[in-house]
């Protein structure tokens, strides 16, 4: 009979020099997955198959008008059975490094707070995914009540009158605002008067980038020393040709402009509408309001304050809030409660050109609502609170970090997120904020700069939200502290960094030019592996058409 | 917990009271409230928001939640003709798998080195689109069919430095006011309408609007009452005549059908990929695609992020990165092309993984078997006295047209919810000029012969 063994033998005790060390210090050893994932091309082989569909006798269209129209050959896609195409995807997944899995506080002005998975649940419910938006209004009363509440519930956090749940995403609000304001102007016979739109450089790219796309003039406004533009500035540039000012508080540095009023009001005075960026809103939930301060037009991002997950870049959902005044410009259709239910109202005659297909990102909107059920109201507030709390403790441990600063407002409380600067560490090494990133990845971390251009000079923008434990903020502290202390002791670890992630460094100067670019793999089988396709006829530029000169070549990071 | 505090949240962790007045103390002061001084008194919200009390046990939201979505009556639950922009198709279980995996739902705009997979996922949508479309360049999506086919136009006139557009007028209304708002100023649009009698363009109105002014003529294949653009190839051939480009509107599911429209000479084909995967959502599902062929005057004018393959520093490795990235507004704000921001990636994602699993021959049985129902259901509704399947002489996939000469289609349709049927969209609600006597029908892979009977014997008994 044999005897197993349960106890650890003393043999076993002794080999040990240290009993096991179960406790890990705030800094991982951490390594990505790895796969080495061939691109899905090469999983291609003849016959298989992902997903068999419906079919019928095509012999059927023998003698119809869509006979002529049926191609003769197949798609060139490739042939892959279904678990091949999971497995495939599952690997990508997890050499993707989503809120999910790490303090994701590193892409701060982007408000990377935890999803809620139980909102996963009604967003993906069969009694959402399967609904029609033409399908008549009676049969869809429980969506079209949270679409009623949820423009009620985003009228009281800002404190506007009417909320517009149309637009796709931030930028697509702020480009509706934009139109918006073209069209009251219009409307008035202002419109060809007021040609510029005022903004800040602390503000998204895309306040400055929507409005010269719908023809205005921008001026954009630098910071003073507090960190905000002087206000004796913006009276410079404000005149009858200002057709609105488009502006963020907290801007991207979380200092929030105590002066805010006057501006609206300077804008006001020369016959102006103010727009309010509220990308940073997540600090000032029951706090402080559009409303209040004055201004006409506001946007919410329900993918960063309001929770909805960020999807690698979208779907995302822009709320549009307007004074009563501006309601009727709205984009989209708002639904009201009528005799019989909820139904959608007719939009005003003056209303601007929707902004996407029918109602909105509905997936986004229902787990926007659910997020704001389950808070309540003292719920936003205490998000707001702890949100600015874990700010203002980050700020205050990671100015402990030799070589890292935060420009601007010195000793002020900061709300939201902090644009830091690692400019003294630079300085001193030589090393700088891309390659500091590139190695916190190393430590299971992501970490973003700043939106170009870098006026903080080697910025790191940090939001740590209400979502992450005192634990998980002293993580990233730890990894960043080390960091910094790498650049000092090893520069070589950096320069070359990462070294634990799914890849290594990425020559992004390879093949960027025309003749080298490879935009897909179609375009790299013709460009390197010397494939042909079939010539098909297209336009060719007369021989006088200039190429328009290219700027700069750019990176994102 | 302190007597009067709000209790802590599960989605708030450093609410309870020890870890804040740890914090507090590390940051060295008193209360939160101090954070908040910074703000002038008259700016202050002085009294609770007005918002419902917090659902914050999960099984009180739930129930709650399930409360209201019970309120809908989903397409699922009756028989549904309803399309124009936004198509019932099988979802398979595979794309709803890869969409919620949680790693891609909430990651963001990392680099290579913290998403690596992400960027792997995202060009390979773009280059199984390329394929698909039979273009080098396809953009990580934009919003949706709208944007893309906006944008595309405002390209076509950077391209060609014109100013005068000819678009199709067979477009959703919200689509043609989309175009109209986005182009003002910078580009005229001559629209041109469809021949009543095919429900289609015909080259020599379009000839008769081209000039040497011309950026680009427009059209979109198969159209809004599912007619296929039968002189697409001349139209294409008339307007390189004339130095102006073809942009061309399409689903990329109707290409396991037809072929892609490059090979008739279009130059930019745009679209939504609502189809390929994404489902219905209450038309909240859309990514909208742009793709050209390789040709730097094309590339640079690509508002969107375009992905590329790139070497790293490791020999074997594969990497990714941006191509041209300075075109775009994120590198130079106002200076960049239009603009460029969160849109639609993971939708993109998923498109990817539906094209992967569906392969050439999946494309190709889907695309017959729509066009097979389609002609279907215009033969069984011929049949019926009372109404008018329009253009049956013309191809059609997917979508076809009825007139109720005499009667509503909003009566008919009131009518045919009474029988647990969504009939067709209601003219007026998807055109700017939609006759009320005039609905769409849509017919796809979901509908069976008997669905096409059950249709065709309520028509009948409404009819009669």
């Amino acid at each position: 009979m044999t005897t197993i063994q349960t106890e650890p033998t003393s043999a076993t005790k002794t080999a040990r020099e240290a009993p096991l060390q179960v406790e890990k210090p705030l800094l991982r050893r951490y390594h990505a997955a790895r796969w080495d994932e061939p691109l899905i091309f090469q999983l291609d082989a003849e016959g298989h198959r992902g997903i068999a569909v419906p079919s019928s006798d095509e012999s059927q269209l023998a003698d119809t008008p869509e006979n002529s129209f049926r191609r003769k050959d197949v798609p060139s896609l490739p042939q892959i059975g279904q678990s091949q195409v999971l497995r495939h995807y599952l690997r990508l997944s997890q050499e993707t490094l989503g809120a999910d899995l790490n303090v994701d506080i590193g892409q701060g002005t982007c408000t990377m707070k935890y999803s809620p998975k139980v909102n996963e649940r009604f967003a993906g419910s069969g009694q959402s995914v399967d609904t029609h938006p033409l399908q008549d209004a009676s049969t869809m009363q429980g969506t079209l009540q949270i679409l009623h509440e949820l423009e009620s519930y985003l009228g009281e956090v800002s404190g506007m009158d009417a909320v517009s749940l149309q637009a796709g995403s931030g930028s697509a609000a702020i480009y509706g605002n934009v139109k918006v304001v073209q069209a009251y102007h219009e409307a008035r016979g202002e419109g060809d008067v007021r040609d510029e739109i005022i903004t800040t450089i602390f503000s998204h790219p895309s306040n400055a980038a929507t409005a010269k796309t719908a023809g205005y003039k921008v001026i954009t406004l630098y910071p003073d020393e507090n960190g905000f533009p002087d206000l004796e500035a913006l009276k410079s540039v404000t005149s009858e040709r200002t057709a609105a000012l488009f502006i963020t508080n907290p801007e991207d540095t979380g200092i929030f402009n105590p002066r805010i009023t006057e501006y609206v009001d300077a804008v006001h005075e020369v016959g102006g509408l103010c727009v309010y960026d509220q990308a940073n809103a997540n600090g000032l939930l029951g706090i402080a309001r559009a409303r209040e301060a004055g201004f006409d037009l506001c946007h919410f991002n329900l993918h960063k304050t309001f929770s909805t997950p960020h999807a690698c870049g979208g779907p995302a959902a822009g709320a549009i809030g307007s004074s009563a005044q501006l309601a009727p410009f709205l984009p989209g259709r708002r639904v009201v409660k009528g005799a019989n239910g909820y139904v959608w109202q007719v939009p005003d005659e003056l209303a601007t050109a929707d902004i996407r297909p029918f109602h909105g990102v509905i997936p986004n909107l229902i787990r926007a609502y659910s997020w704001i059920r389950s808070l309540g109201a003292e719920g936003l507030r205490q998000v707001s609170e702890i949100a600015v709390l874990n700010n203002n403790y980050l700020l205050a441990e990671i100015l402990k970090i030799d070589g890292i600063s935060a420009p601007y407002a010195a000793g002020q409380h900061r709300v939201e997120q902090v644009r830091y600067s690692w400019s003294e560490l630079t300085d001193e090494t030589g090393i700088g904020s891309a390659q500091i990133g590139a190695r916190m990845a190393d430590y299971g971390m992501h970490y973003w700069t700043s939106h170009h251009p870098y006026i903080v000079p080697e910025p790191v923008t940090l939001e740590p939200t209400e979502s992450y434990s005192k634990r998980e903020l002293d993580e990233y502290i730890a990894a960043l502290r080390n960091t910094a202390m790498e650049a000092r002791v090893e520069p070589e670890v950096l320069q070359d960094a990462p070294h634990r992630s799914s890849i290594h460094t990425v020559d992004v100067d390879a093949m960027t030019d025309p003749d080298t670019w490879a935009t897909s793999w179609r375009a790299y089988r013709r460009k390197y592996q010397g494939a042909e396709f079939a010539l098909a006829p297209r336009w060719e530029p007369d021989g006088e058409l200039p190429v328009r000169p290219r700027p700069p070549k750019a990176h994102h990071r | 917990m302190a007597q009067g505090t709000t209790p802590v949240h599960p989605y708030v962790p450093n609410s309870a009271p020890a870890t804040k007045q740890a914090m507090l103390e590390a940051i060295g002061v008193e209360s939160i409230d101090e954070f908040f001084n910074v703000i002038p008194e008259e700016l202050r919200m002085k009294r609770p928001l007005d918002i419902p009390a917090a659902l914050d046990a999960e099984a009180e939201l739930q129930r709650h939640m399930n409360g209201l979505l019970s309120r809908n009556r989903p397409t699922t639950a009756a028989l549904s003709f309803l399309g124009s922009g936004c198509y019932p198709h099988h979802v398979p279980a595979v794309c709803d798998e890869i969409n919620q995996r949680a790693e891609f739902l909430t990651a963001y705009a990392g680099e290579p080195y913290e998403d690596h997979g992400k960027w792997q996922a995202l060009f390979e949508y773009t280059s199984l689109m390329a394929e698909l479309l039979e273009m080098d360049v396809v953009n990580v999506p934009t919003y949706d069919g709208y944007q893309a086919a906006a944008t595309a136009l405002r390209m076509a006139g950077r391209i060609t430095n014109r100013r005068r557009v000819i678009v199709a007028d067979t477009l959703a209304a919200g689509k043609r006011a989309k175009l109209e708002t986005f182009l003002s100023g910078v580009l005229t649009i001559d629209f041109v309408a469809p021949r009543p009698e095919t429900g289609r363009i015909h080259h020599d109105d379009v000839v008769e609007l081209l000039g040497p002014d011309t950026a680009a003529v427009f059209l979109e294949t198969p159209n809004m009452i599912g007619v296929i653009e039968a002189d697409a190839a001349e139209i294409a051939e008339f307007a390189h005549r004339q130095g102006a480009l073809l942009v061309c509107s399409t689903d990329p599911l109707s290409l396991g059908f037809t072929e892609p429209p490059a090979r008739w000479g279009a130059d930019i084909v745009c679209g939504d990929i609502q189809s390929l995967g994404l489902g219905l959502h209450f038309g909240g599902a859309n990514g909208g695609f742009i793709a050209t062929h390789d040709d730097e005057r094309f590339v640079f004018e690509f508002p969107s992020r375009l992905f590329g393959l790139a070497p790293t520093r490791v020999e074997g490795e594969l990497g990714f990165c941006d191509v041209a990235y300075e075109r775009t507004s994120l590198a130079m704000r106002e200076d960049g092309v239009e603009w460029v921001g969160t849109a639609a990636a993971l939708w993109g994602i998923t498109a990817g993984a539906y094209l992967a699993l569906m392969g050439p021959h999946g494309m190709r049985t889907l695309g017959d078997t729509i066009a097979v129902r389609t002609r279907e259901a215009m033969g069984a509704l011929a049949e019926i006295p009372g109404l008018e399947v329009l253009h049956q002489r013309s191809a059609h996939w997917r979508e076809f047209a009825v007139r109720f000469p005499g009667r509503k289609a909003s009566q008919v349709n009131e009518a045919l919810l009474a029988r647990g049927i969504y009939g067709g969209a209601d003219a007026t609600t998807v055109f700017a000029a939609g006759s009320p006597d005039t609905a769409v029908y849509c017919t796809t892979e979901l509908h069976t012969s008997n669905d096409i009977n059950a249709l065709a014997n309520a028509l009948k008994e409404i009819l009669s």
